[in-house]
């Protein structure tokens, strides 16, 4: 098969006799997501709607294409993106935020993991007062919107994703959200005469 | 005993943030967690949509061989440290390799 150039797909793609192009695109992504989405147990009725799904997303968003890449390693992008995101979506289906704060809580963790390894009681002392200092600080300086999500993210290995859908916003704005909230921790941490690897030294020195 | 209107709303706001799971305290391992996060923050880093954007881009200099950290710093920086993206760019990794390798 001749690759058609950038401009090539564009101009097949937006031609009123767009279907033999059109008919190729959905080949390549297809293929694209056997391979993207390999060892992953995926049907293939599920592969054929997320190409067909992510086949209509491309051909909405053609504009959007700068050509800053090939055309088709543009187009897998977008694809790879829907089908990972219905893939997290699905396997999260059952889990709420408060699901994933709740087995935390009932873990039988103790504060002794901190203090058990310290070389002598100094040290296990400075930790304690270490820890308390910084849960201080999380609290003045976060908002409950920015603690609810780094716990989140922290704790169950949820995708920003779904922890921005449970949340009612979006992947990028709570990655900004989150950014924010360690931008603010660091610079209030400066402010006190604490640099985050000096307190890192006395949390996991042995 | 009748208590001044503003010691009971003081009283009232102990007891609601005893009550309220958001207002305990971190774990001590989740403060550590916490710092090392904020140990390794940067100014400039890149959002999602910023990342996705340059990904195709950043993908071909991989595949090219090419040093794409070097080229898109802020890209590698991003992938470090968002599993939704790092995930998606190897997926994009895997897609285009099977078709470079004409599998």
């Amino acid at each position: 098969m001749s690759e058609r150039t950038n401009s090539e797909w564009l101009e097949a793609l937006r031609s009123p006799q767009a279907d033999m192009a059109i008919a190729d695109l959905r080949v390549r992504l297809l293929r694209g997501l056997r391979y993207a989405l390999a060892g992953r147990g995926i049907t293939e009725a599920d592969l054929e709607d997320f190409a067909q799904e992510a086949l209509l997303k491309v051909l909405a968003e053609l504009d959007s294409f700068r050509g800053e890449a090939r055309f088709i390693t543009w187009a897998q992008k977008v694809a790879v993106r829907v089908a990972l995101t219905e893939l997290r979506r699905r396997h999260w289906r059952e889990v709420s935020l408060q699901d994933l704060m709740t087995e935390r809580d009932d873990s039988d963790f103790t504060p002794a993991v901190l203090t058990e390894n310290a070389a002598d009681p100094g040290q296990a002392a400075m930790r304690t007062l270490m820890l308390e200092k910084v849960q201080r600080l999380i609290a003045d300086e976060l908002t409950d919107k920015q603690r609810l999500a780094m716990m989140a993210v922290m704790q169950g290995g949820m995708p920003l994703q779904e922890v921005a859908e449970r949340m009612g916003t979006n992947r990028n704005a709570l990655y900004k959200l989150l950014h924010d909230a360690r931008r603010r921790l660091q610079k209030r941490m400066l402010r006190e005469g604490l640099t985050p690897d000096d307190l890192l030294a006395i949390f996991e020195a042995t | 005993m009748n208590k001044t209107p503003i010691l009971r709303r003081i009283w009232y706001k102990i007891r609601r943030g005893k009550r309220n799971g958001h207002m305990r305290p971190l774990q001590p391992e989740q403060v550590v967690q916490m710092v090392r996060m904020v140990a390794a923050t940067r100014p400039d880093e890149i959002g999602c949509d910023e990342c996705f954007e340059q990904l195709d881009r950043f993908v071909e200099l991989h595949l090219a061989g090419k040093n794409a950290a070097e080229a898109l710093p802020l890209v590698q920086d991003h992938l470090a440290r968002c599993g939704d993206c790092r995930e998606e760019f190897e997926a994009l990794l895997a897609a285009l390799q099977a078709e470079l390798e004409g599998v």
